[in-house]
């Protein structure tokens, strides 16, 4: 099972939010070049899961995002420490919103 | 034998839980359901709190600094600080601190400075790799990490599995085969620095805990200074034992906590909700599943308290310890079970803690050696024999 997260990119606008399934899960955000703004996931504190949870990344980051991808798991929070790891381990650094996770989740070396 | 609490475990009694209501329940609210800790800053605070209370570090031998608890006081304390969604697990969150490996305590003056005062102090953070992918219950055996001496240092190739916290620790205690023997005999305990190079957290194990994972670690010829094995050359697998079978109780008694907290629920549940015109627990079939909770809780409760005082008492305590993990584990299993059942859809809803105690409490009946190991150790006292 590969462990990144690499389902295709779909647009994101409040029209392809609204069509998903209001599950739980984890997901990518980037920008139109495919920098990853936010690893983030949808918990069970989110009131549509994975609908709410994009929408607050609309809030948060504006136009600049323009894409997402996502995975369903109940697991979500194991696989998001999972993500930033990974992100950590792939980029040197993890989203700039999201640098203080930094001191929180561990290190992987996945090669 | 008595099971009374004293004058002191009362007062401890009563704190604890008054702690685990006015502090960690309000929090908890605002959480995650599946959080698996608190905000830095209430960390940092409640921390603070537990410290003034002389309560923090509860599993430190009191030569360390800890509060000297004895084993039964400590058993009843699990079972007040295992009283909310997360205590399964995490109780508390942590706030009562935590010992570090407990087999650090057999080590020399020279890895205690190196390893057992940091993480006392908060410092470093360790993790415990025994089991492989070939196997956990029977682990002297099913070791393949191989430890092979080179001059004044050893190099260490192999694999850990199931292992908690290593992508997040400063050191690791890891058992590797150092010798043919294909038994226990043949085992060495290394203390390894994580940035050792060739240390490597592969992956994460995800789990039925959804907040936690396990990871699993590669060793490619890992170089580890002579100074660095715990104890004896081979002698790696008889380090600790006592101390493994006195954790077996709290472990046990923790998971009586989530058990009481549901069996309350469900009570004012059943009080309360009505169905075909009378509340539930006018019903017959909901009254024998309440008591039947009652039965299960009350019987974990005593074998835990047993073991507890037989080990206080110096007596030889490891049935009655194997007793405790096995009784608890699979009677709190069956209290979760019967509540989610009493609450019907909302119980297996994230609106309640019940479902997280659920899948919790189903790793409970595996780790730290599971009920069937459980019972092949009462096997071995009650028969008088070592079964090949």
């Amino acid at each position: 099972m590969g462990i990144r997260l690499e389902k295709a990119w779909m647009d994101l606008n409040s029209e392809t939010i609204a069509s998903l399934p209001a599950q739980l899960g984890v997901y990518h955000v980037a920008d139109s070049q495919g920098t990853v703004l936010s690893v983030g996931y949808a918990g069970a504190r989110h009131l549509f899961g994975i609908r709410t949870a994009l929408e607050e990344e609309l809030q948060l980051h504006g136009d600049e995002a323009t894409k997402f991808r996502f995975e369903f798991t109940a697991n979500y929070r194991s696989r998001w420490d999972e993500l930033l790891m990974l992100h950590l381990y792939d980029h040197g650094q993890l989203p700039t919103h999201q640098q203080a996770e930094q001191s929180r989740i561990g290190r992987l070396s996945p090669n | 034998m008595d099971f009374s609490l004293n004058e002191e475990q009362q007062l401890i009694v009563e704190t604890t839980r008054r702690f685990v209501q006015s502090e960690i329940l309000p929090l908890e609210d605002h959480l995650d359901p599946d959080a698996g800790s608190l905000d830095p800053t209430d960390q940092d605070r409640l921390i603070a709190m537990t410290k003034s209370m002389g309560f923090y570090g509860l599993d430190i031998p009191e030569e360390y600094g800890g509060p000297g608890l004895n084993t039964t006081t400590r058993a009843l304390m699990a079972i007040e600080m295992s009283q909310h969604r997360a205590g399964l697990y995490n109780p508390c969150y942590g706030v009562f601190g935590g010992a570090g490996l407990a087999q650090l305590y057999e080590a020399t003056d020279d890895q205690k400075e190196r390893w057992l005062y940091p993480t006392l102090r908060g410092e470093k953070k360790g993790c415990f790799a025994l089991t492989e992918p070939s196997g956990g219950s029977d682990p002297a055996r099913a070791i393949q990490t191989r430890g092979i001496k080179d001059g004044g240092e050893w190099v260490l190739s192999g694999s850990k599995l199931y292992i908690s916290g290593a992508d997040k620790a400063d050191y690791a205690l890891i058992f590797a085969r150092t010798s043919d023997d294909p038994g226990r005999n043949g085992v060495t305990a290394f203390i390894v620095d994580t940035d050792t190079p060739g240390f490597h957290v592969r992956r994460v194990v995800h789990t039925l805990r959804a907040t936690h994972y396990a990871t699993e670690l590669q060793f490619d010829e890992m170089r580890v200074p002579e100074e660095n094995i715990l104890g004896e050359v081979n002698g790696g697998f008889a380090i600790a034992n006592d101390r493994l079978s006195r954790q077996r109780i709290p472990y046990a008694a923790g998971c009586i906590g989530p058990a009481i907290r549901a069996q309350e629920m469900s009570i004012d549940w059943a009080k309360n909700r009505e169905t075909f015109g009378s509340p539930l627990a006018e019903k017959q079939a909901i009254q024998w599943m309440v008591v039947d909770n009652e039965i299960d809780i009350r019987h974990a409760r005593y074998c835990v308290l047993e073991a507890a005082q037989k080990a206080d008492s110096g007596e030889r305590f490891r049935t009655e310890a194997a007793m405790a993990k096995l009784v608890a584990t699979e009677a709190s299993s069956r209290v979760i079970d019967r509540c989610i059942q009493i609450h019907g859809g909302i119980g297996v809803t994230k609106d309640l803690p019940l479902e997280r105690w659920y899948r919790e409490l189903r790793i409970r009946r595996v780790g730290e050696g599971p009920s069937e190991v459980q019972r092949l150790i009462m096997a071995r006292d009650i028969l008088g024999g070592s079964f090949k």
